[in-house]
């Protein structure tokens, strides 16, 4: 519980405790019964029997699996090293003097935050052949994630920027140092220390974002599952069992971005930046993907 | 772009399918998301623990997949909706937990010190939420929830892979019809961008009239 909330909640007395016994059991019970009927739900449609359930036990099944596994794994690293130099290039854009690099950062940034990946997949593989841009399968899925996923990542870093104290520009300035190599000497290696549990949960969003592989026919998890399901009809079980690849996959990811955020947080000497920081304000940059990423990073 | 002006009316029908599967979703969102708030900061265990699974669960979970589950996995057990309610559902399930952890970090952020001040004058709890947390931390929420906002409508798009005729349907289909290529997508890319740019307009303004200046 958060602080303010153990503030809120007196030590409970005598007759709170009792309240809170009975409505633990109450709420124990619910889930039990909750739990008994989703299951019941499942065996009345026969959906538990062993004989669908054993596909996962085939090696074919399996192998089959690990390569929509890859592909995933391979399309979001490649995505998200393209994606990070573009995201800093575009951030430095928005963050610079000249009048029309800002209007062209800004402008990429809000339009690419707010354009439906899907729609940019369905540019590339419907649109763009006819007018002779054929990308390979791989690149047609990978290139618009980058897109948008530049913009995100423009975000994050400029809101890592603008979290540092401007003293800490200023003190650069002072001392001689032109803006740019203040930037590059003194901010940008402050803030990446900041932004680093965003980053890790951005991708966390690049990981969800593969998923639209599927309208490009990119063989990625999802589109082999939904191949598995034509061939086994067995379609609650692989899904079920492919969204639980994904969550604890994302869920690791999460936990390496909260990990590092402690590790961080710890030998961090400025606590003057808390003011600005949008960053340090959201658990895990929990709402962070959110309000960089309306283009759905999280949405997909 | 002829095209796109010759077809103003199924892309008029695809946007309304557009706007009202986001709309009825965010709403969703809300209901669901404040609910999953307030078993997330109760103080009975189990309730806290359903909470916090459910939010784990619901952000980690790709949107798509969720909704292949929810659409087409469903009915394997008997739960049958209709594809626009399967869509709705599952995109306000998906929705909800963002809205939760907006909610509890808008919660969050306001300072210790109220919550004691405002205990220190006897306020009990629902009193306390009621007149000095929620004012405070509602303001705080204004903009991660316009970003919720935003975000179901952007994802609401992906209801086109299920067979929801909304504006990105439409759109792939005139661009198979009539090969209309670029113009038609980014027609539609331009829709999207507007609605968004100007959401978050209003979430701005909406903000800025509930800032308290200190």
């Amino acid at each position: 519980m958060s602080s303010t909330t153990r503030v809120l909640f007196d030590e409970p007395g005598p007759r709170a405790r009792r309240q809170i016994q009975v409505a633990t059991a109450v709420s124990l019970l619910a889930i039990a019964g909750v739990i008994y009927l989703a299951v019941a739900r499942f065996a009345d449609s026969g959906q538990l029997a062993a004989a669908k359930w054993s596909i996962f036990t085939t090696p074919l099944v399996r192998t089959f699996l690990w390569e929509g596994f890859v592909n995933t794994m391979k399309l979001t690293v490649v995505s998200g090293l393209i994606a990070l130099p573009l995201g800093i290039l575009f951030a430095l854009l928005r963050l610079a003097h000249n009048k029309i690099a800002r209007w062209l950062g800004t402008a990429y940034v809000e339009v690419f935050r707010s354009v439906p990946l899907l729609l940019l997949v369905l540019m590339f593989v419907l649109a763009l052949p006819p007018l002779g841009v054929n990308l390979p399968i791989f690149w047609k899925i990978c290139v618009p994630i980058v897109m948008c996923n530049a913009a995100i990542l423009a975000e994050i870093f400029r809101a890592g920027v603008n979290a540092l104290p401007k003293g800490q520009l200023e003190a650069s300035l002072a001392i001689g140092l032109t803006y740019w190599q203040a930037m590059r000497l003194v901010i940008f290696p402050q803030s990446i220390r900041l932004i680093v549990p965003a980053l890790v949960t951005q991708l966390v969003s690049l990981l969800k974002d593969s998923t639209l592989g599927y309208a490009a026919s990119f063989p990625e998890l999802l589109r082999t599952a939904n191949v598995l399901t034509a061939r086994t009809h067995t379609l609650i079980q692989v899904y079920i069992v492919i969204s639980l690849i994904y969550v604890i996959i994302n869920l690791l990811l999460s936990y390496l971005a909260r990990v590092l955020e402690r590790r961080l947080n710890r030998t961090r000497v400025s606590s003057a930046g808390r003011e600005g920081g949008a960053i340090e304000d959201t658990p895990v940059g929990g709402v962070l993907p959110m309000e960089t990423a309306p283009g759905g990073a999280i949405m997909r | 772009m002829e095209i796109v002006l010759s077809n103003w009316s199924p892309l008029l029908d695809g946007l309304w399918i557009t706007l009202s599967i986001a709309v009825l979703a965010f709403v969703g969102a809300m209901v669901i998301g404040t609910v999953v708030a307030v078993m997330r900061i109760s103080p009975v265990a189990p309730l806290r623990a359903v909470g916090l699974v459910y939010v784990e669960f619901f952000r980690n979970i790709p949107l798509l997949c969720l909704l292949f589950l929810v659409v087409f996995g469903l009915p394997d057990i008997g739960v049958l909706f209709n594809l626009y309610n399967s869509a709705v559902i599952g995109m306000a399930m998906f929705s909800a937990a963002f809205v939760c952890e907006s909610i509890r970090t808008g919660i969050n952020t306001v300072q210790v010190g109220q919550a004691e001040a405002a205990r220190s004058i006897g306020l009990t709890f629902s009193q306390s939420m009621r007149f000095v947390i929620l004012p405070q931390a509602l303001r705080s929420m204004v903009q991660p929830l316009v970003n919720v906002w935003i975000g179901t409508l952007i994802g609401s798009s992906l209801a086109s892979v299920i067979g929801i005729q909304d504006v990105t349907a439409v759109g792939q289909n005139l661009n198979n019809r009539y090969a209309g290529g670029l113009a038609v997508f980014a027609s539609i890319a331009a829709i999207y961008v507007v609605i968004a740019l100007l959401s978050g307009g209003v979430g701005g303004w909406i903000e800025r009239r509930v800032t308290v200046l200190r």
